[in-house]
């Protein structure tokens, strides 16, 4: 696609079940930010099946326009559909940036959009800018298995392409009287050309949505030694009503199922308070939980990295420690005699 | 069933060393492996030929000692590999790598038609997740990305039956045959070798491939001239601004914490009533 010719950013609305995800909407307010700097306006791209009244919301998040497709063939995700929409779209309105969500459809569709469009792709972005001065997406994620970070540009293809991981970037508050224009495109499509079927959903929030959710997350590494010693942070959780979360090294040795791995390649997390326990700090932790609010250190070595993301760091023997905050925090809950919550 | 896995070789990136200086990847500080989630897919495919028989071929793209990946998948039951191998293949993207690929699997294709590919979920150096999804696009493959499970192989009608990772839960796909499954960790346990298994893979030599060897290859395509992204600057994460380090006893460190929490008293300790 022509460099001249593309203007506008894009954010791809990534919708399930006509309920628009999260971090579609943090994308919204990144988006406003580049657009902005561009002075061009910010769209959605929202594509399925009886989805035209979300387009409001799209625009109280911060899009001017919104570019549509409705078709029952949309009805769920599948890559042949959603991206057959999306291509026919990018062709005709030739938007300069586009980002998606780092979800598993969001990748999916990138990734095959990226290939037909025959545009770069950035993965897992954690940082995005502009430079101004020749237009291009500086897209920045860590690499090398996220002991250092890179800035990957797109220099010459269009439109300039990224995933961005959930919650790493803030959406915007919502304003209901931002107005905006809707443009409506159609698609051909066919049920009996499509070589995939969805024939079941399930939602299973019990275990995933957990750490996403989770306003306090205590996160163990492999120092605690054993999973014995693990265990001591369960109790720590379930004194102040708080997920356990663990490093890639805890759930490669089976101390955690693989949902509950925290980091570049696990989730992303940003809760109220994090307690970081017993974990180095290695970049490909951090950039996983490095958004939370409050973040608490535990560690044997003063020098770890984690004391750098800390906002207070506490150095000792967690097998220590922890068993104290968990008599502080037992005590603290029976003076109280409420649940602990946290706003 | 004719299935082709996708390998790569990837540094240990848990071992790792970058040299502070350049900011480069110091090789040598860290063993090549075979990527940890392209396991799993050879060892999915191992389950599926135990289903349906048939034929499984590994391929990889990289430098000549990435063979050993290859040797590796053969341990893990793989019947035979291929290794695209060729400076021309340099610094690809993934926009670069899939294409390469493509041209390798078309090759493959030829001699015997592929019913699936598997790759793993993404490589543990990259860690971008984009080939497979890339790669099913120039093949004209449905691809099924992020695979849990594979419940249901039917040969007579052609189709499978996957259960696929969604952010908040799991999907069941029915998909036709050909098509290209990447899968999670989740998907299987990895085995422990067959002892003909490693006979077998000790005395195999990987077939290795170089740009020549491939038919109607746009080289404009391949490698850095073939990738879109560049790398503007690598730089070290700049350090978060690191709080305040308690001090004393453990004792006392808890006790300045729990100072700090109950003066935080919106954040924290919010009784119910």
């Amino acid at each position: 696609m022509n460099v001249e010719e593309s203007k506008g950013v894009w954010v791809f609305i990534e919708q399930n079940d006509s309920k628009i995800e999260g971090v579609s909407l943090e994308l919204l307010g990144a988006g406003r930010q580049l657009a902005d700097k561009l002075q061009v306006p910010l769209a959605g791209m929202l594509i399925g099946d009886g989805i035209k009244s979300l387009s409001s919301q799209v625009i109280a998040y911060g899009a001017d326009e919104v570019y549509l497709v409705d078709h029952p063939v949309l009805k769920n995700y599948r890559t042949e559909s959603y991206m057959k929409s999306a291509f026919q779209l990018i062709n005709k309105f030739k938007p300069e940036i586009l980002l998606y969500g780092a979800t598993s459809n969001g990748k999916d569709l990138a990734s095959a959009l990226a290939t037909d469009l025959q545009t770069g792709l950035t993965a897992d972005t954690t940082h995005l800018d502009i430079d101004l001065e020749n237009r291009f997406l500086e897209a920045s994620r860590p690499a090398f298995g996220g002991n250092i970070m890179a800035t990957i540009l797109c220099k010459k293809q269009r439109p300039q392409m990224a995933t961005v991981r959930p919650k790493v970037m803030k959406a915007l508050e919502p304003d209901s009287s931002r107005q905006g224009k809707i443009i409506e495109d159609t698609v051909e499509l066919k049920e009996s050309d499509m070589r995939t079927k969805v024939l079941k959903i399930v939602n299973d929030v019990t275990n995933k949505a957990n750490l996403a959710d989770a306003h306090v997350i205590v996160c163990g590494g492999k120092g605690m030694g054993t999973e014995d010693n693990f265990q001591l942070l369960h109790q720590l959780a379930d004194t102040i009503g708080a997920t356990v979360g663990g490093t890639r090294d805890v759930v490669e040795a089976g101390w955690l199922p693989h949902h509950l791995q925290i980091g570049q390649t696990g989730e992303t997390v940003s809760p109220k308070i994090y307690f970081a326990v017993a974990l180095s700090g290695a970049i490909q932790h951090t950039v996983g939980m490095i958004h939370s609010d409050l973040i608490i250190a535990i560690n044997k070595d003063p020098n770890a990295a984690i004391f750098d993301s800390a906002h207070y760091g506490l150095v000792g023997d967690a097998m220590e420690i922890v068993p104290m905050l968990i008599e502080q925090f037992k005590q603290i809950r029976n003076e109280k005699g409420g649940e602990i919550s946290y706003v | 069933m004719h299935i082709v896995v996708c390998v790569k070789q990837v540094p240990d990136t848990k071992i790792i060393k970058i040299n502070p200086k350049t900011n480069t990847l110091d090789r040598k500080s860290a063993p090549a492996i075979l990527n940890p989630f392209d396991a799993h897919a050879v060892q999915e495919a191992v389950k599926i030929k135990r289903l349906t028989g048939g034929t499984i071929t590994v391929l990889s793209m990289g430098p000549p000692q990435a063979t050993e990946v290859i040797k590796e998948s053969v341990e893990i039951g793989a019947d035979r590999g291929y290794l695209i191998s060729d400076r021309a293949f340099a610094g690809a993207d993934t926009l670069a790598t899939s294409y390469a690929l493509s041209k390798a699997m078309e090759k493959i294709g030829k001699e015997l038609p592929v019913d699936m590919v598997i790759c793993g979920k993404h490589a543990i150096d990259g860690d971008t997740g984009q080939v497979g999804a890339g790669l099913a696009r120039r093949l004209d493959m449905p691809p099924v990305s992020n695979v849990l499970e594979v419940s249901e192989v039917n040969t007579k009608e052609n189709t499978v039956l996957l259960k696929r990772k969604l952010t908040s839960g799991y999907e069941l796909v029915q998909a036709n045959l050909p098509c290209l499954l990447t899968v999670e960790k989740e998907i299987n346990e990895v085995e422990y070798s067959a002892l003909p298994n490693m006979i077998k893979a000790a005395k195999y030599k990987p077939i290795v491939w170089t740009v020549d060897d491939l038919i109607n290859v746009d080289r404009t395509q391949l490698g850095l001239k073939g990738s879109p992204t560049v790398v503007g600057k690598s730089f070290t994460p700049p350090k978060p601004e690191g709080g305040q380090k308690l001090h004393g006893s453990s004792n006392d460190q808890v006790k300045q914490l729990m100072e700090v929490l109950k003066d935080k008293k919106n954040l924290l300790f919010q009784s119910s009533n």
